[in-house]
């Protein structure tokens, strides 16, 4: 890792003194080294590693950018010749361009560099650690650890350097029946114990689904929501939801929220939070975002996520977000609920553990559908009763953060991001349960 | 586009040759994979530019064979001591894992095979230039912007030209060429609270080709006219109605409705259980192939990577298995699944060429390619004629379905109501739900030939690590009777 970096710096260093008088250029870097095991049954289907890493080479003059992505490999030889054609490419190109109006030139002084080790699980004890407690049980899933870095370097001078040691078990158990349930263990530092204690947690579970699972009819029910479901409700709002430029453009779900057409409920408090270092703090501009940024408070939008280029067009001022516009490090404040007296608050009703397949229905008007997965129960008088048959639901963001959301509890989980399409995502997301009334479930 | 050779070679295919050859390890078989991606993206928002981005990126993924298990590893140096060291990695990936092993493969999954493949580009990417690009999007935004209420109108394009070569132990050696073309642009129309957005066919115009694609004239411009029209027409147009009818999908939505709810619970990984703890299993199981009367009798299915121009066709699958035309459903009844020699051999079902990667970094799953559902003998005119009452559906803008492929809800951008065997009025924020089965099996009428297209996607994702890839459906206009169709508000 450490020579990945150097060569990073070297390059960077090389690079900058070959560019002519008013031409800018941007440098990002995403490279990973990675184990992957792939499980089923308890027996490993796939494994392998992977090396990978790919610059983004953002050159600008002239009113006019352009991009190139290419390979890194962390040898300068390789990679230097492969950085000057870019450059030569987009030097060539740019005159061909018309010119953008939003172009965000590098700026700043902004320098940081963070590195976590770990320690994680070598290649040949992936299997031999994860699998023999999982003997027994129908278990598919996946490992993945290993190395993960992200760069940043300008020709004004700013220069970020981001790499961290991680690892996601990501798990699932099932019954003969089909029922399941889901366990994910992750982390920098792997521990037997922690493993073992995480998988007994989802062994006691997975009892629970023994049962014949209970058939619903479509309608409204009161539901408490595990961290995991407000989570990937939550992960909604990167998607046409808190995005300044979205909001401008028509398209974000929060619209009606902007405009003060529909409330949301003041025990929703939203914030980015950058202070546990999961994920950089820089941008795609080099910018540093600050460790703690409000968003939705006490049920008002206090901030949306904008973009140096969004600011450049609509004359805002930035809040250092992605281009994307979308959550990085995101917190949902915790409520009332205690823990012990989730079943019995939510008297009669679902519980569900995990959701699956979200999407905008009506994305102005804030409604998702998706489905319940995975260890859902209906519970009745405060006691589980069974696990249910899985549910399509339908439903406004306006109702269940809204006028019937009752409590969110006191405790938060961390439910960490175990993507890998392209690179292993980093960070994760801190929320608690809900609990919420009148919840619609149409199939 | 420049062409850059992979670094250290003129022909990859002697670089990988040399590597395996120069290999030393006690493995079953060993093969190389290595790809060449360059690409090409442009954007403009409002006849502004978005994005001009270009990729090359480059790599290989070794797998080794040993007592039945398969490692990979996966690097960017490709150089013999580059791809000795991934060998080697990938060796003891697989020795390690050996006893752990899900299924004992032997070097059949993997066979011999020599060949080459490349798309046929009427115009090829490369005479595409950046400036003539820009000048086409540009004019697409300004043709879009009918009204002051497009509040927002897009184009874009995407170019890809990949190379893969696949060279092993056993002797195969494939080169295949491919050039990919998907251009795209929809408008988005605002009054007060009510915004709507409409699109090229629901951005599912994916081709295997140049960008003939986009040099069509009259009839490109016709349809950004008629997009932009559209979507201020959906501003005051009334909800669809909350009812229970005869459904008829146009091949833009059919397109979407193939993928889910046919394509992946074929998918024998899925049916294996390997997929279910990321994208889900299947309602189908092993003792239905042969068996189960999926749909209608006039439901007939084929995976077909025959078919010139659309997105996902190839000669060989990522593992060197001939690719060839195959009926998965035929008058209703599922035939086989989509399933590689790997799954095949696990599940004992007839399967397809169907092993795919997304890239050089991760290994070939079962994949859909192109999935189409075969013409039926009914024009147009004649299916809407038939209908006293219902409502025909294009372009999809919201999907979801369960982990098991069995409850949907989707949504499509425009919408008529069918009354008295015509097409009325345009009814906004369309969804429809069903079961597939159900679903399927009330297939009443299919659209002939002249109602038959193609489109495609490169996003579909799957696998464990992630993997996105190309798939191409062509469909007809279908028609289904007593679905549940309703419409938006919060």
């Amino acid at each position: 890792m450490q020579i990945w970096e150097n060569t990073f710096n070297q390059l960077m260093d090389a690079l900058m003194p070959q560019l002519a008088e008013g031409e800018a250029v941007t440098v990002g870097l995403v490279a990973e080294e990675s184990e992957f095991t792939r499980f089923n049954h308890a027996k490993v289907r796939q494994t392998g590693s992977i090396e990978n890493g790919s610059m983004s080479v953002t050159l600008m003059a002239d009113g006019r950018s352009a991009t190139e992505s290419i390979t890194f490999t962390g040898d300068k030889a390789s990679d230097w010749p492969l950085l000057m054609t870019a450059l030569h490419t987009l030097r060539d190109e740019l005159p061909q361009l018309p010119e953008d109006p939003y172009i965000v030139l590098p700026d700043g002084d902004d320098h940081s560099r963070e590195v976590y080790d770990g320690e994680l699980l070598g290649m040949s004890a992936i299997a031999p650690t994860i699998l023999p407690n999982m003997s027994g049980l129908d278990a598919v899933g996946l490992y993945a650890g290993g190395r993960c870095v992200r760069a940043y370097a300008d020709s004004a001078g700013q220069r970020h350097w981001f790499a961290t040691e991680t690892f996601t078990l990501d798990y699932s158990l099932f019954t003969e029946s089909g029922q399941a349930v889901k366990g994910t263990y992750a982390g920098r530092t792997w521990d037997d114990a922690a493993y073992t204690d995480n998988l007994a947690v989802a062994k006691t579970l997975l009892e629970q689904m023994s049962q014949t699972p209970k058939k619903l009819e479509r309608g409204q029910y009161r539901t408490y929501f595990a961290p995991a479901a407000v989570a990937d409700l939550m992960s909604m709002l990167s998607w046409g939801g808190i995005g300044e430029a979205s909001i401008r453009r028509g398209g974000s779900a929060l619209g009606p929220l902007q405009r003060g057409d529909k409330t949301l409920s003041d025990k929703i408090h939203l914030s980015e939070d950058f202070s546990q270092g999961q994920v950089p703090r820089f941008n795609q501009y080099g910018e540093l975002a600050p460790l703690t940024m409000p968003l939705i408070d006490g049920g008002q939008l206090k901030n949306t996520l904008v973009s140096a280029r969004t600011a450049k067009e609509y004359g805002i001022p930035s809040t250092f977000a992605e281009g994307g516009e979308y959550l990085r490090s995101p917190t949902l404040a915790s409520g009332t609920l205690a823990e012990a007296d989730i079943l019995a608050a939510l008297d009669t009703g679902l519980y569900v553990s995990n959701l699956h397949y979200l999407n905008w229905s009506d994305r102005p008007n804030g409604r998702i559908t998706g489905m319940t997965r995975y260890a859902c129960f209906w519970v009745e008088n405060g006691q589980i009763v069974a696990p249910i048959e899985n549910l399509r639901f339908d439903e406004s963001l306006y109702n269940f953060w809204g006028a019937n959301l009752i409590d969110l509890t006191q405790a938060t989980q961390f439910i960490p991001e175990v993507g890998s399409y392209g690179f292993r995502d980093l960070g994760g997301t801190l929320v608690p349960g809900m609990l919420v009334d009148n919840f619609a479930y149409t199939l | 586009m420049t062409v850059t050779p992979l670094p250290t070679t003129a022909d990859p295919i002697d670089l990988l040759t040399e590597a395996i050859t120069s290999l030393d390890l006690p493995a079953d078989w060993v093969g190389i994979r290595a790809t060449r991606e360059e690409s090409v993206s442009r954007s403009q928002r409002d006849g502004k530019p978005e994005g001009n981005r270009r990729s090359l990126q480059q790599g290989a993924m070794v797998e080794v064979l040993v007592n039945g298990q398969m490692g990979y590893a996966a690097t960017n140096r490709l150089t013999v001591a580059g791809l000795r060291h991934a060998a080697e990695l990938a060796y003891q990936q697989a020795q390690a894992a050996a006893p752990w092993r899900i299924h004992a493969f032997s070097p059949e999954i993997r066979p011999k095979v020599l060949g080459v493949y490349q798309t046929f580009a009427e115009k090829p990417l490369k005479t595409l230039t950046t400036s003539h690009a820009h000048e086409l999007l540009s004019r697409i935004c300004q043709g879009l912007k009918v009204s002051d209420q497009i509040v927002q109108a897009s184009a874009s394009l995407s170019a890809k030209e990949i190379d893969t070569w696949l060279v092993s132990s056993s002797g195969t050696q494939v080169h295949q060429k491919f050039s990919f073309f998907t251009p795209s642009f929809s408008a988005t129309a605002q009054d007060g609270p009510v915004v709507q957005t409409r699109t090229n066919n629901g951005r599912g115009h994916a081709y295997q080709a140049g960008w003939e694609f986009l040099d069509m004239g009259d009839e490109l411009w016709a349809s950004v006219q008629r997009i932009g029209e559209q979507a201020v027409e959906l501003l005051t147009a009334p909800e669809c109605p909350d009812m229970t009818t005869t459904l008829v999908l146009a091949p833009d939505q059919m397109m979407l409705q193939i993928h889910e709810s046919i394509g992946h619970p074929l998918e024998l990984d899925r049916i294996l259980g390997d997929e279910r703890n990321y994208a889900g299993g299947s309602f189908v199981k092993p003792e239905d192939f042969g068996q189960l009367q999926y749909g209608s009798e006039q439901l007939n299915v084929t995976f077909d990577p025959t078919v010139e121009q659309e997105f996902a066709s190839y000669a060989f699958d990522d593992t060197g298995a001939v690719a060839e035309r195959q009926y998965l459903i035929r008058d209703g009844v599922l035939q086989r699944g989509l399933g590689s020699h790997e799954s095949q051999a696990r599940l004992g079902v007839p399967g397809v060429a169907c092993a795919r990667a997304t890239n050089w970094d991760r290994p070939p799953i079962d994949r859909m390619a192109n999935i189409n559902v075969e013409p039926g003998d009914r024009p147009f005119a004649q299916i809407i004629g038939s209908l006293e009452d219902g409502v025909y559906m294009e372009a999809n803008r919201s999907w979801s379905i369960d982990d098991q492929r069995f409850k949907f809800q989707f949504g499509c951008e425009y919408a008529k109501r069918i009354r008295n065997g015509e097409l009325a009025e345009t009814v906004r924020n369309p969804n429809y739900r069903a079961t597939t089965p159900q679903f399927w099996r009330s297939l009443s009428q299919v659209g002939d030939r002249s109602t038959w297209q193609v489109f495609g996607t490169p996003y579909c994702g799957k696998g464990e690590p992630n993997q996105i890839i190309r798939v191409g459906h062509g469909a007809p206009v279908c028609a289904f009777d007593q679905i549940e169709v309703f419409g938006g508000a919060g």
